[in-house]
């Protein structure tokens, strides 16, 4: 049984023009200690699905179907103070932006402590070596006389570390990353991410990273579910995914992505942009921009199937392409 | 293979030189907290000592980090900003004074700029065909609504949009079509050089390829020169001919864009290049980067990256590395002049999907 | 050419459809949608607009002319409204000492009030926004010399400096000059008292538009700065202005009123609603207390539902909260 598992999430946007389905349908899970990326450009509702899963949808948007389950028990239909315990000492968050996602008005010690003596049973004194302990961790340097400095006084590499020990704070078993490198520098990027992997494996914890960078998913993550106008288009093995896409949409994205070695004139170049939410197309919603589009995309949504591989290492990808594939993969095995 | 010198340049015809650009931005508290504070006037050093040649019909790329002072080089360009020191010289002609100019000297029209946010570089009240409009109508260059309108649709087919968008406003558009508007706008005055300030990289990045796709025809159809400024390495390798690598403010590596990416000279560009994510999945070691880009306003002593270098000497302590010539183009390091340096080849990579 | 005429139709159509389309988008966006929605503010609205329009119409909307002494009759002085017993069904709201029909002053008042008002905050909202953008867009030590001026004058109460102006004027002035422009020196008055606002407001939304990146590629096409104010700048800063615009007109109305209530104000030949509330105010206690009572509701009426609108104008407006 998977750690964190998706199913059938559906999230509506009620507007006074009529209802939008901002994520249909989508399905996923993350077994213990693995780190699943969700790729996908703007709009494509992978931060909407992270926030439905810690429960911090911001109304209007609102879970209108399927369920979410931690460790077995669904966590999508809680009541506030019941999501809000198993948030934090289960679940820890790393926001995009450090600078919002850490009080300006406290030190950076008190709210480590903060967290601490919530979800433990540290005393005082306890917490606090603990939260020096963590500053090391991350690698912050002088990390005894850094704990009583406040966020404005770091860097904004450094404050993304703090953030990340704060969400560590309470040895929680899944991490949910939202966009955690956009905002930094490439160098300070690459230090991160290394440090994010890095304790993640020695705490066990396994992550749902958000993010629209593929580098980063390509350093990072185990399996990688690509999203694309609410819905997942493909999930497979990293390695799977970035050099070997079976989704035209994948196809396409990675395609799009400038690597320096590589001698083209032109960049792969999918026509056209995702569909607003008030104007997703039926059928398939990549059908419109789809060189390999044909008839049954146009009129039926393919539904995500199996491709290749199993177990841990299966890809799915949703597109009548693979059809006859899958049909044959499922009675295999 | 051995490249042409770096000498060689010299002859080709240079749409700009920019020489020992510097500008000082006054950052001091005000005049008022000098007094009764006592504090002193802080001036940070956002360009210092900043040379390079544009050959014309090329691309040359200044790529850094934050704070790194590329922004404020494009600003300087362009006239948004008046250099403290140094010059920038357009086919010849020293363009001092630009900034203060009110009207549209002949000198604007043939230089335009492109930003980084699609949606702060349009006037939200303003129509879309007004929006391009406006240069042309600065500069005279068509009178009479109905060719104005007329060159107006013609420029928005021209960058993919159609002629019927002029009537929209922009918060109709997406982010990459919004670019496109900007491209439009910045092509009404017929420019021949065109300062691109990370115009990609508030973009998704399949809307990044179509319009780096879209920039490379159209140097190709018009002949444009480009300065594309931006912090993405590998939009950068694609995208030009010249490539310089600046840090708090100053030039560390320029030169020939395969050539410095293939053999880096400066430690901080071999830096650079091994930070990008390895989205070829070689599994390849990264050499493990340190420290952050300290303040710009008391960058560290001599050489500014000697904190984080690991060839740092006792010289790059007190004394600032002079530009060194290189096969591919200058260098400013003391460990490359000494010889200290280990050679770096970094493989070509195969395309994506050949094992 | 089919093409050819075809792209230029689309790129030049005319002022109609221009129009239409403005009207259409209107009806279309937030702001009509926020407002139906609110019974409030439509009602704030539609007394306002009664007001306004009364004020406009008022020779046609009033039944008598308080103004043509020969429709006035001494006997009818005092009358009570005419729900009481001793009201006349001819003075709906009553009569006033001289015999005039409570409701016609108070139209005729209102348009007074009415007038004053949107010429001070008209007078107020052009030099503000003027010297807001001035002072925004060039910085330095025009930006300087505008705000300390303006820090000095804040330091008066608004109510203060109405009535030095209103007072040396007409200590200056010789007395047929004065009532002549009596008006000309009101709305001068009250809106120098409140330009300040609009000039601190537009200041700080220059200084943000300025370093948006359509203002400088404006800077780099080469359009001299005058040009970047009016044309780029000022259509950008001019929602909250729209905003204080508003309320202001109710501070003004009620300004004008005080400054009449003590008798600084308009001339007693063209009462407003803050005269005839000074002059009715003698015949409180002594019973006639309709020729005070009503003109202070309508005032009262009218200040709250501009509030209103100009509360909610604001919140509709305001970006975060949609």
């Amino acid at each position: 049984m998977a750690l964190l598992e998706v199913e059938n999430l559906r999230i509506e946007i009620p507007g006074r023009r009529g209802t939008l389905v901002a994520v249909d349908d989508v399905s996923f899970s993350i077994g213990e200690g693995e780190v699943l990326g969700v790729v996908g450009e703007s709009g494509a509702g992978k931060s909407l699905t992270g926030a439905a899963v810690i429960g911090l949808l911001e109304p209007p948007c609102r879970i209108a179907g399927g369920q979410i389950r931690f460790d077995g028990r669904r966590i999508d239909n809680l009541p506030y103070e019941k999501l809000r315990r198993i948030r934090g000492r289960h679940i820890g968050m790393v926001f995009q932006d450090p600078l919002t996602s850490l009080n300006p008005l406290y030190t950076v010690g008190r709210q480590l402590t903060e967290t601490i003596l919530t979800h433990t049973d540290l005393s005082e004194k306890g917490a606090r070596k603990r939260a020096i302990e963590l500053l090391q961790e991350v690698g912050i340097p002088a990390a005894e006389r850094r704990v009583d400095q406040y966020p404005h006084e770091f860097s904004g590499g450094m404050r993304q570390r703090v953030v990340i020990a704060l969400a560590l704070c309470a040895n929680p078993r899944l991490i949910i990353a939202d966009e955690p490198t956009t905002a930094l520098d490439v160098s300070i990027q690459a230090q991160i991410i290394t440090l994010l992997k890095r304790l993640c494996r020695e705490h066990g914890a396994a992550v749902m990273l958000v993010t629209h960078d593929m580098g980063v998913i390509a350093e990072t993550a185990d399996r990688v579910a690509v999203m694309y106008a609410g819905r997942i288009a493909e999930v497979g093995p990293v390695a799977e995914v970035v050099l070997r896409a079976k989704h035209p949409y994948t196809e396409g994205l990675m395609g799009s992505i400038p690597l320096v070695g590589h001698d083209v004139e032109q960049l792969t170049q999918i026509d056209g942009s995702m569909p607003r939410l008030n104007a997703i197309p039926p059928g398939c919603a990549f059908n419109p921009r789809c060189p390999k589009a044909f008839e049954r995309c146009r009129r039926q949504r393919p539904e995500l199937a199996p491709v290749d591989g199993a177990g841990a290492e299966a890809s799915w990808t949703a597109c009548w392409l693979y059809d006859d594939a899958a049909q044959r993969s499922g009675t295999d095995g | 293979m051995a490249e042409a010198p770096a000498r060689a340049r010299r002859e080709d015809d240079l749409l700009v030189e920019v020489e020992h650009l510097a500008k000082l931005f006054d950052v001091s508290p005000p005049f008022l907290n000098r007094l009764l504070q006592g504090e002193k006037r802080v001036l940070l050093t956002a360009v210092d000592d900043v040379s390079f040649r544009i050959p014309r019909g090329k691309t040359f790329s200044l790529v850094g980090e934050s704070g790194c002072g590329k922004s404020t080089v494009a600003r300087l360009v362009v006239g948004l900003h008046r250099p403290t020191r140094g010059r920038i010289v357009f086919e010849g002609v020293d363009m001092a004074g630009l900034e203060g100019r009110g009207e549209a000297g002949p000198l604007r029209k043939r230089l335009q700029m492109i930003f980084q946010d699609p949606y702060a570089s349009l006037n939200p009240r303003w129509r879309v065909a007004d929006i391009i409009a406006e240069p042309i109508r600065a500069h005279r260059l068509v009178s009479g609504r109905r060719a104005i309108a007329a060159r107006v649709g013609e420029l928005l087919e021209q960058v993919g949009l159609a002629a019927a968008d002029g009537e929209k406003f922009p918060h109709e558009f997406s982010g990459g079509q919004r670019q496109r508007i900007s491209i439009a706008r910045a092509l009404a005055s017929n420019p021949e050089f065109l300062v691109c300030d990370e115009p990609t990289s508030a973009l998704d990045v399949s809307v990044q390829a179509q319009i780096l796709n879209l920039m490379k025809s159209l140097q190709r159809e018009l002949g444009l020169t480009y300065l594309f400024i931006s912090h993405d390495l590998a939009v950068v390798y694609h995208i030009s001919d010249y490539v310089g690598v600046m840090y708090l403010g100053r030039l560390v590596e320029w030169g020939e864009a395969k050539a410095l990416f293939r053999r880096p000279q400066h430690p901080y560009t071999r830096m650079l290049l091994d930070a990008i994510p390895d989205l070829e999945m070689t599994g390849r070691a990264r050499t493990p980067v340190a420290g952050e880009v300290p303040s710009p306003i008391a960058p560290p002593s001599g050489c500014h990256f000697h904190p984080r270098c690991p060839f740092a000497e006792e010289r790059c302590r007190r004394e600032a590395p002079q530009a060194l010539a290189t096969a591919a183009g200058e260098v400013s390091c003391h460990a490359v002049a000494e010889g200290r340096l280990p050679e770096v080849e970094r493989a070509a990579r195969a395309p994506a999907g050949e094992d | 050419m089919a093409i050819g005429q075809d792209r230029q139709a689309a790129a030049d159509p005319g002022l109609v459809t221009h129009l239409m389309d403005g009207a259409r988008r209107f009806f279309d966006g937030d702001l009509w949608y926020s407002f139906c929605r609110s019974p409030v503010v439509v009602v704030s609205a539609i007394i306002t607009l009664i007001f306004v329009a009364s004020a406009i119409f008022a020779p046609l909307v009033a039944p008598y002319d308080p103004f043509d002494l020969a429709s006035i009759d001494l006997l009818d002085s005092e009358i009570p409204p005419v729900w009481m017993d001793e009201g006349d069904p001819r003075f709906l709201l009553g009569t006033d000492a001289q015999g005039r029909d409570i409701l016609s002053t108070m139209i005729y008042g209102a348009r007074i009030s009415l007038g004053v008002g949107f010429a001070s905050v008209l007078f107020a909202m052009v030099l503000g926004v003027s010297l807001g953008l001035l002072s925004g867009y060039l910085g330095g030590a025009v930006d300087a010399i505008i705000m300390r001026i303006a820090d000095v004058q804040l330091t008066f109460p608004a109510i203060l400096i109405a009535l030095l102006i209103d007072g040396i004027s007409r200590t200056v002035l010789p007395r047929d000059l004065h009532s002549e422009i009596w008006f000309y020196v009101l709305v001068l008055a009250i809106g120098l008292s409140f330009w300040v606002q609009y000039a601190r407001t537009v200041r700080g939304s220059a200084m943000v538009e300025r370093n948006k990146e359509y203002v400088q590629a404006a800077r780099v096409i080469g359009i001299p700065p005058l040009l970047i104010m009016l044309r780029h700048v000022l259509p950008n800063v001019m929602g909250p202005v729209l905003v204080i615009a508003t309320i202001n007109l109710a501070i003004a109305v009620i300004t004008e009123a005080t400054l009449s209530f003590l008798g600084v104000g308009v001339p007693l030949t063209s009462p407003s609603l803050g005269t005839l509330i000074r002059v009715g105010n003698d015949f409180l206690f002594s019973g006639s207390w309709w020729i005070t009572i009503f003109p202070g509701a309508a005032l009262a009426l009218l200040v709250l539902a501009v509030n209103l609108l100009g509360d909610w104008l604001r919140d509709a407006l305001n970006p975060k909260l949609r």
